[in-house]
């Protein structure tokens, strides 16, 4: 059962009132720019929902309260609600609506369809309109990192993976990290465990505990909220990282480092390109070397050498020395990648649907 | 795959833990139905009492206050039910469903400041010696105490209502409140008590969730286990143990499936993730057969002048 929460800011009402006085804001000087945003989760998960709103606060923020009117809604499911959620906004005059989620793809490209004046803008997705973008971090360079250090930390060589929603972003992040993971550790092993949820504490926790009892010293998720870390902190002796936010909280252990999600600079740009109309749709994908992809402080639970060369491997991943998916590297089923040297295409990974040698178990589809 | 990294000791005894929190709320739930109430609004109470007992848990500093906090939190609600469908006879179905949404709602509003804390831990009981054998030591005597208050707590409700007078009143005003009210007893009063018993448990429930299992505060936390302790109680035909017996399936297989995964089986996850709601209702539908057995004012409003 899902419910729906509104959160308007406090402009938002007062929003409302102009737009249905259309004379008002008509005779207006300066109109401002009208920013929907909508999150799949609630704005104080701790994780992906809370960092795009605290990215959309910030573009505010930057962007000054006089120039720009904020308007969010949280909790709203992938599919029909999702296009309800966003004509909702179209219709009460948004300028630019972000759509915060994979599986708001397909709503938002039918209803950018419907409203061409509007801009659109997808995060994570892959499909463009005149007036719809997409837009999306390179997380799995993020996963190098953290790989590395679970392949350096391991004890038991058991490492393991919960998986949120099984989409290309999700798949690279288990294989990039897999892929790093063994390079530094040659007898590691993942077992991962699908939630098919971005966010269910509950699930989650159950899902971390599972992985502790088998053996796993070292928790990954791609889950939103904190509960695998308080899992593994019950545990004792188990490692993990924050995800899309710092989750600063449980540090120096077991949060030892965390991938953060940066949107803001981002948001910044586009909504001022939307004000002096200089927006154009495009298709990005920025990383570490943008700063999009952050990894929050390594603590001092992480050994320096092992720190060091995280450190390294991020220098390297930033300036593009080093590509996290670079040959030579096989399929699941034996077959040839990426031939010695070779470095994967942003098509490829766009669409990775399949697991690299080595990793158990299928993909969902 | 390698099975033989699942401990089927530590699987059972985390089904107990995942099976807890539904199974105090149906517990509740089988009370207030076997009174002739059908209250649809069991996750809205689980929720509010989650929040509540975190919030009293966080401030005062012990788990217990906070499970106190939870079942009066749950009580609260459910007299805002009890006072709709018995005082003012209004639509239990529709009261319910408003009750969980109003519920959800409530709890999204009280947590806003209780994001990202961290509830005082709830210890496991720790006997010396007994605990610490093999396998009986960490299934029966490693819990926490509230694994055993929901035991308790079934044991309980299953004397109340085979072998107690009240438990005897208590039937026949869901059986047929009519005649039991023909007979003298306060049907509206006995089963404000039952609608108050069930939100509490559930409440209870809720709590178990946010200061135990997971522990932390998130909006929407319980993720409809209020829905499964409904189906539960149907699918038990309204009998306290097979509500144990399904709600230790619905822990199991939840459990099972997740260490399944992790082990790598071949089986699509998909159906693993699908197999908890799957196999209990396929099991308890098996056994309850074609009695239904339902008792016979519920979910009818009641008014002493009919």
């Amino acid at each position: 059962m899902h419910m729906k929460k509104r959160t308007f800011l406090a402009g938002a009402a007062s929003a409302i009132g102009v737009s249905a006085f259309g004379t008002v804001s008509a005779m207006a000087q300066d109109k401002k720019v009208k920013v929907g945003f909508i999150y799949v989760g609630p704005v104080n998960d701790g994780g992906w929902s809370q960092h795009h709103h605290e990215s959309a606060l910030a573009m505010v923020k930057a962007l000054g309260e006089d120039k720009v009117e904020l308007v969010e809604q949280d909790n709203v499911p992938e599919g029909p609600d999702a296009e309800r959620a966003m004509t909702q906004m179209a219709l009460n005059g948004c300028d630019i609506i972000f759509a915060t989620s994979f599986g708001y793809m397909d709503p938002a490209m039918n209803v950018a369809k419907k409203f061409p004046k509007v801009k659109f803008e997808h995060a994570t997705g892959y499909k463009t309109a005149d007036n719809m973008a997409c837009y999306s971090a390179r997380f799995y360079e993020g996963r190098a990192i953290e790989g590395t250090i679970a392949g350096r930390m391991t004890t038991t060589n058991k490492i393991g993976y919960i998986a949120a929603v099984p989409i290309p972003e999700v798949v690279r992040g288990i294989n990039s990290s897999y892929i790093h993971a063994k390079k530094v550790n040659p007898d590691v092993e993942f077992s991962v465990i699908w939630l098919f949820t971005w966010l269910d504490p509950a699930k989650e926790a159950d899902a971390a505990r599972t992985l502790i009892e088998q053996g796993c010293d070292v928790i990954l998720q791609h889950t939103d909220s904190t509960a695998p870390l308080a899992a593994a902190q019950a545990a004792g002796n188990v490692i993990g990282f924050g995800q899309a936010g710092d989750m600063i909280e449980y540090a120096p252990k077991p949060r030892v480092a965390s991938i953060i999600d940066n949107w803001a600079p981002y948001y910044e740009e586009r909504v001022k390109a939307v004000a002096d109309g200089s927006w154009e749709t495009h298709n990005v994908w920025e990383g570490l070397s943008t700063g999009m992809v952050k990894i929050g402080e390594i603590t001092d639970a992480v050994p320096a050498e092992v720190k060091k060369e995280a450190e390294d491997m991020i220098a390297a991943i930033s300036s593009g020395a080093y590509h996290p998916f670079t040959g030579p590297l096989n399929k699941q089923d034996g077959s040839v990648w990426l031939k010695e040297g070779e470095v994967a295409d942003d098509g490829t990974l766009a669409g990775m649907t399949f697991y690299v040698e080595g990793l158990k178990g299928d993909v969902p589809s | 795959m390698d099975l033989s990294a699942i401990n089927p000791v530590l699987l059972f005894a985390s089904l107990m833990v995942a099976a807890t929190p539904v199974l105090i709320a149906a517990i509740g739930e089988l009370v207030v139905e076997r009174a002739g109430v059908l209250n649809l609004g069991v996750e809205g109470m689980m929720i509010t009492g989650a929040i509540c007992g975190f919030a009293a848990a966080v401030t005062t500093g012990s788990p217990l206050v906070g499970f106190i906090a939870a079942a009066a939190g749950g009580a609260g609600l459910s007299l805002l039910f009890a006072l709709l469908t018995q005082v003012a006879l209004a639509n239990q179905v529709a009261s319910g469903l408003a009750l969980t949404l109003f519920g959800l709602g409530l709890s999204a509003l009280f947590g806003q400041n209780y994001v990202g804390l961290k509830p005082p831990p709830t210890a496991r009981l720790d006997i010396p010696v007994l605990s610490d054998l093999p396998v009986v030591g960490r299934i029966v005597f490693g819990h926490d105490p509230v694994v055993y208050f929901g035991l308790l707590l079934l044991v309980a409700v299953w004397a109340f209502l085979k072998f107690t007078r009240a438990g005897l009143v208590l039937r026949a005003v869901g059986e047929n409140h009519t005649a039991a009210h023909a007979l003298g007893y306060k049907v509206v009063r006995i089963r404000v008590l039952a609608i108050l018993f069930g939100g509490a448990c559930a409440g209870l429930g809720g709590a178990y969730i946010s200061l135990v299992r997971v522990p932390q505060w998130t909006e929407g936390m319980t993720g409809g286990a209020g829905w499964i302790a409904l189906a539960l109680v149907v699918f038990a035909s309204w009998k306290p143990w097979r509500v144990l017996l399904g709600a230790w399936l619905f822990g199991g297989v939840t459990v099972l499936q997740l260490n399944l995964q992790a082990a790598g089986l071949e089986i699509r996850a998909e159906y693993l993730s699908m197999s908890p709601y799957l196999v209990t209702i396929l099991v308890l539908v098996i056994m309850s057969g074609h009695r239904s057995g339902s008792p016979g004012s519920l979910g009818r409003t009641f008014h002493a002048s009919q």
